[in-house]
């Protein structure tokens, strides 16, 4: 440890483990893939043993599954009400898969998956991309009178229609900035804590301390950044269902 | 026999037990909404940034494909500021999640309001 420096951002790196190439193309499997893949078995895990009793009074393992559903549908009805029914199977798993990704990044040693903007953008870009089908699906050209915003003064509109694109526009950055900046710097903090810790010596309890203090605010924000991104997914989808 | 003490009048009963009691205080965020206050920080904080980050670009590229000069990125600055200011609005609208959510936490905090 002591001669080799210590880099807090060494846990990002992204290595190859199955080296592949289509063309131009890198479809090399990473160590960020092989984690997806563990979230999404370990999500399956989680919920098909869960619910594998079928007891009419549930265990804890099928009170946790069902609990996480009761969750999810909770939001939708909340956010979106009953027309966003349909839509509970991708919600469901999106939730899933951020909060496992960001829970298991707090495994040491583990990568965590969601602190790579790559990662969460093409999430939040599906996620865009998806909300506006789903506007134009369910209202037709009248969708794009959601970026008129109603009792302006026609003036205005010139100025006011490019400021509602821009925003619009603005959803898919915000999403993924916001997932991926809260897992990147906590999980920077951790490590950089740690590294106090080390070169402090015998002081190093007081780094120790603030880890120790950090790691629980880390689950918080784990569980919390996968509540935003998913509560914010049925806010879009709310606005493009009913429109205003 | 000693005398028993009479049934106490339950509006009397009524009348000390709400004495008793000590009003409801307002202290703002509780324990148990902190999490989602926190988790509107976190939102409100990013959205600011991020529409003039979108912007800036979106003006960058605008100029790149007209040759435009810097105007584009200019008034899409401004703009851009404009949008993510407007999101922040919208966020944090009534400590709800925005304007024309319906049923969303703004309009059951104005609920509860009225009833509480």
């Amino acid at each position: 440890m002591a001669e080799k420096a210590i880099d807090p951002l060494h846990q990002f790196e992204i290595v190859r483990l199955i080296p592949a190439k289509i063309g131009n193309l890198d479809v090399s499997f990473t160590n960020a893939s092989l984690w997806m893949v563990i979230a999404i078995a370990a999500v399956t895990v989680f919920l098909v043993g869960g619910m594998r009793q079928r007891a009419l009074v549930p265990g804890r393992w099928q009170s946790m599954a069902e609990l996480s559903y009761e969750f999810i549908a909770g939001m939708i009805q909340d956010n979106v009400g009953s027309s966003g029914k349909k839509f509970f199977p991708f919600i469901f798993t999106l939730f899933m898969f951020i909060l496992f990704g960001n829970m298991m990044g707090m495994v040491p040693y583990s990568f965590t998956f969601t602190s790579h903007i790559v990662v969460t953008f093409a999430m939040a870009f599906v996620v865009f991309i998806g909300v506006t089908i789903v506007g134009f699906a369910y209202h037709g050209a009248h969708f794009l009178s959601f970026f008129v915003p109603k009792g302006v003064p026609k003036i205005m509109l010139v100025l006011m229609v490019p400021i509602e694109v821009l925003s619009y526009l603005t959803r898919p950055v915000s999403l993924s900035i916001r997932l991926f900046a809260n897992m990147m710097a906590g999980h920077t903090m951790l490590k950089v804590f740690a590294a106090f810790t080390v070169m402090l010596g015998i002081f190093g309890i007081a780094p120790l301390a603030i880890n120790v203090a950090l790691t629980g605010f880390e689950f918080l924000v784990a569980f919390l950044q996968a509540y935003v991104f998913t509560v914010l997914t049925c806010i879009y989808l709310n606005d493009a269902i009913h429109l205003h | 026999m000693a005398t028993e003490p009479p049934p106490p009048n339950l509006d009397e009963l009524e009348r000390r037990l709400k004495q008793a009691r000590p009003e409801p205080v307002e202290t703002g965020v509780g324990a148990a909404d902190r999490p989602r206050a926190m988790g509107m920080a976190f939102r409100v904080s990013v959205e600011l940034v991020s529409a003039l980050a979108v912007g800036v670009g979106l003006g960058w590229l605008l100029d790149y494909w007209l040759g435009t000069g810097p105007w584009m990125m200019v008034v899409m600055f401004f703009l851009g500021a404009a949008a993510g200011m407007l999101n922040v609005y919208r966020a944090v609208e009534g400590l709800g999640f925005g304007r024309w959510s319906k049923g969303s936490a703004a309009t059951k905090e104005e609920d509860r309001g009225e009833r509480g």
